[in-house]
């Protein structure tokens, strides 16, 4: 390898990209071709060993790449051009960003004489995805440009991952210039810090065991760590019996048949685990960060526990809540740290403390918080997910979801064993995001089924990507629980704004079966829950792209739900009486 | 109203629960070791206004051209939480090396440069000679009926020395912002 970068092969910048990602191990990209750069597509056209996708609009590139990544953990890798092409990708940026998902987004710039003037498809793209990214780059000359690409790689890798932009002016795709192989690229002095402080670890671990209400409170970062991480939690959660929540990011990092699994936490979180959350003496945080969603009102947040949180981003601790023992590092290694620690201390927790704590949270999940009116004439949204999970939780099926009700049912109803099969936007919660992503979740793992869980107002914001799937012969399932509104607009409306329905109906709906069997899919509807498990049957054995729409009652609320400005204890539960009233049932 | 919308008529009917800051504020001088890149000041200052931070005073400039290497301080005002966010916010931005609390560490030696224009005639251009030799202020620049002094110092001195010119016929006023380094033998980390 030293050889090879002393005579180092020249060849041109378009050659260089495509030489960069292959060497990076990429094997499929997401993207949409234009005017600044032909010069990197005239190369695709060239080769074999990449597989281009292209979509129908940029954001649901970026989405895609964020599915692929999601699902496998490897980079999503994007090509898009200058202007219009670059600014179409920001929402997908910022949407990686917040969700930490590694994305390494290639745009096309005018040639370097032209920046600044104006140019036709020209724009600011580092400028205006600063903020947006993790980290990004203009590549002014083509000597730089395989190290830049390799560095963005290991930027949006290591640490907290996130998305990074390469800028690549049109001239510079042209020039000829050196290759730098991979091996021969190290950030100059970006190195997060991945193995925690040991004596942090051990003072973790002491306060872990002198816990008589001790809860995990585990995190996206848990599933970006990777298996070690998922066993090392597991396993230190069987060694001290300590129950376990999640966000809606870390779900399927923990198994959602273990006894030992309370449910997801938070503003729909379940009973069980907000009044846990809110009740415990000895919270763990693990790769999550307190965000808003979880905590509801601050200064009521468990007010009664001293915490630890394990973080590989020095930014999330004492970010919102200041915590007693900060962890530096990734999860995975502190955990199996700790699960050392653990054993060689020969520690064991308060058998009884633990066996009372239990008791208490037996008596909340008693409460059967997701419980709901069932019925005979109208397909409720959370019975359609039970079903759906019924009939594919034998094998091995990806989720991803748009934004709103039918995410927090996705979240509450279908349960997750593994990581890495639930996609989802958390963060930003971008309405749009689970078509393109289950597009991307399959390009990585084909023959697996794919499910977009979907809603009538979100599916709208990327419909245009119904043609990708046909084009790349992507069989994935949308799943569309149709209710005619922005769902969860309308909750809060009916909840915190007297009811005034304020643009929330979706008056102009389309017939969303003809609409997919005009870009080539298999259209299913269903209306009457007795005919449900037939035509969830009929779409998964189905190997093409299906959409299934789904009609739900339309005026059904996701509870529980912990309103504005409330603590965990204030949480409102289902008043299923009232909801299925309301629904028409 | 039933129980259920009593319960919910929290004002502000708002999707978010609002905090308010009760602890004081702080000023804090930072120093901020950075790779010289283009944009990197522009992600430095993007982080403050993003975040909603203050940021007082920041003076900018390369110190190690072989490694391509600049340094910033920064003047940066906010209460404890808020300073121990800006910190690790900074250490987070790819292109930075090092970030160091000066004010945290111990007592810095700060130091800024101000070029003051002062207009007068008769007995005010006399005191205003007076007063900047007591500053130690130099004339870099002398006209029958002007002066432009050049002053070194702390900020308070800066400040104070500018209070004096404003009756003697202040024009105009240019600063650098602050300077800071740590007392003592050690170096901070590049």
């Amino acid at each position: 390898m030293a050889d090879e970068s002393e005579h180092a092969e020249e060849m041109t910048g378009a050659e260089i990209v495509l030489r960069a990602l292959k060497d990076q191990g990429v094997k499929d990209i997401f993207g949409y071709p234009g005017g600044a750069v032909l010069p990197i597509y005239d190369e695709l056209f060239q080769q074999d060993e990449l597989n281009h996708i292209l979509v129908r609009h940029e954001q649901g590139a970026v989405h895609a790449a964020e599915g692929y990544a999601r699902s496998t953990g490897k980079v999503g890798v994007v090509l898009v051009t200058s202007g219009p092409g670059a600014t179409n990708t920001v929402t997908g940026l910022m949407d990686a960003l917040a969700d930490s998902i590694p994305v390494v987004v290639i745009t096309g710039q005018v040639p370097t004489g032209l920046i600044g003037s104006d140019a036709f498809q020209e724009c600011d793209t580092v400028g205006i995805t600063r903020s947006c990214t993790k980290h990004n780059y203009l590549v002014r000359d083509v000597n730089d440009l395989a190290r830049t690409i390799h560095e963005a790689f290991y930027v949006a890798t290591h640490g907290r991952p996130g998305p990074v932009v390469v800028d690549i002016p049109k001239d510079v795709q042209f020039a000829t210039g050196r290759y730098t192989p991979p091996q021969n690229v190290q950030h100059k002095t970006y190195r997060p810090q991945t193995q925690g402080d040991h004596s942090a670890i051990e003072a973790a671990v002491r306060l872990l065991a002198s816990a008589k209400r001790p809860i995990f409170y585990t995190g996206g970062g848990v599933i970006n760590s990777g298996p070690r991480a998922v066993v090392a939690l597991r396993e230190l959660a069987e060694l001290t019996g300590v129950p376990v929540t999640s966000t809606l990011m870390g779900l399927g990092g923990f198994p959602a048949s273990s006894d030992q699994w309370l449910g997801m936490l938070g503003m729909h979180g379940t009973y069980e685990a907000n009044l846990a959350m809110h009740d415990c003496d000895v919270m763990v945080c693990i790769g999550a960060r307190f965000d808003d969603r979880i905590t509801g009102r601050l200064d009521a947040f468990s007010p009664g526990s001293r915490k630890i949180h394990i973080d590989i981003d020095p930014s999330s601790i004492n970010k919102n809540v200041r915590v007693d023992i900060p962890v530096l590092g990734d999860c995975g290694l502190v955990l199996e740290e700790m699960v050392r620690v653990w054993k060689d201390g020969g520690l064991s927790m308060d058998r009884e403390a633990l066996s009372h704590w239990w008791e208490q949270i037996n008596v909340w999940r008693a409460r059967d918080c997701l419980k709901y009116r069932r019925s005979d004439d109208v397909i409720m949204p959370q019975y359609a997910i039970e079903r759906l999970y019924e009939a594919t939780k034998g094998r091995d099926t990806f989720i991803t979801t748009e934004v709103g009700q039918h995410q927090m049912w996705t979240a509450q109803f279908y349960r997750f064993e593994r990581p890495n099969r639930l996609m989802t936007s958390g963060g930003l919660g971008t309405m749009g995001y689970g078509l393109p992503a289950a597009l991307g979740v399959q390009a990585a793992n084909p023959g697996a089924l794919v499910i977009d869980i979907a809603g009538d107002a979100s599916i709208q914001m990327n419909i245009q990507e119904l043609a990708t799937a046909i084009q790349h012969q992507l069989p994935v399932k949308v799943f569309l629980l149709n209710n005619n509104y922005m769902g969860m607009v309308r909750q809060w409306q009916e909840l915190l704004h007297g009811n005034r329905l304020s643009e929330s109906y979706v008056e102009a709906q389309p017939d969303f079966l003809e609409l997919a069997q005009a870009y080539g899919w298999h259209g299913i509807r269903c209306t009457k829950p007795a005919d449900l498990d037939e035509a969830i049957r009929e779409m998964i054995e189905m190997d093409k792209p299906v959409f299934f729409d789904c009609r739900v009652a339309n005026l059904a609320n996701c509870f529980p739900m912990i309103p504005a400005g409330q603590a965990h204890n204030e949480m409102l539960l289902g008043e299923d009486e009232k909801d299925a009233e309301q629904a028409g049932v | 109203m039933t129980a259920k919308e009593d319960h919910l008529a929290i004002p502000p009917a708002s999707t978010y629960f609002m905090v308010e800051e009760k602890e004081t504020e702080e000023r804090h001088t930072l120093s901020v070791v950075v790779d010289n890149e283009p944009g990197v000041l522009a992600r430095v200052i993007g982080l403050f206004t993003a975040r909603g931070y203050n940021i007082e005073q920041l003076t900018v400039s390369e110190v190690h051209h072989d490694r391509g290497v600049s340094r910033i301080t920064i003047v940066a005002k906010g209460t404890p939480h808020i300073l121990e966010q800006i910190r690790s916010q900074l250490r987070r931005l790819v292109p930075v090396h090092s970030v160091a609390d000066l004010t945290l560490d111990g007592d810095p030696i700060e130091r800024e440069l101000a070029l003051v224009k002062v207009k007068g005639e008769g007995e005010k251009r006399v005191e205003a000679l007076r007063l900047a030799d007591a500053f130690r202020a130099r004339v870099v620049d002398a006209h029958t009926g002007s002066f432009v002094f050049e002053i070194t110092g702390k900020t308070r001195k800066v400040d104070q020395f500018i209070q004096l010119m404003k009756p003697l016929g202040l024009i105009e006023v240019v600063r650098t912002g602050v300077a800071a380094i740590s007392r003592g033998p050690e170096a901070m980390k590049v």
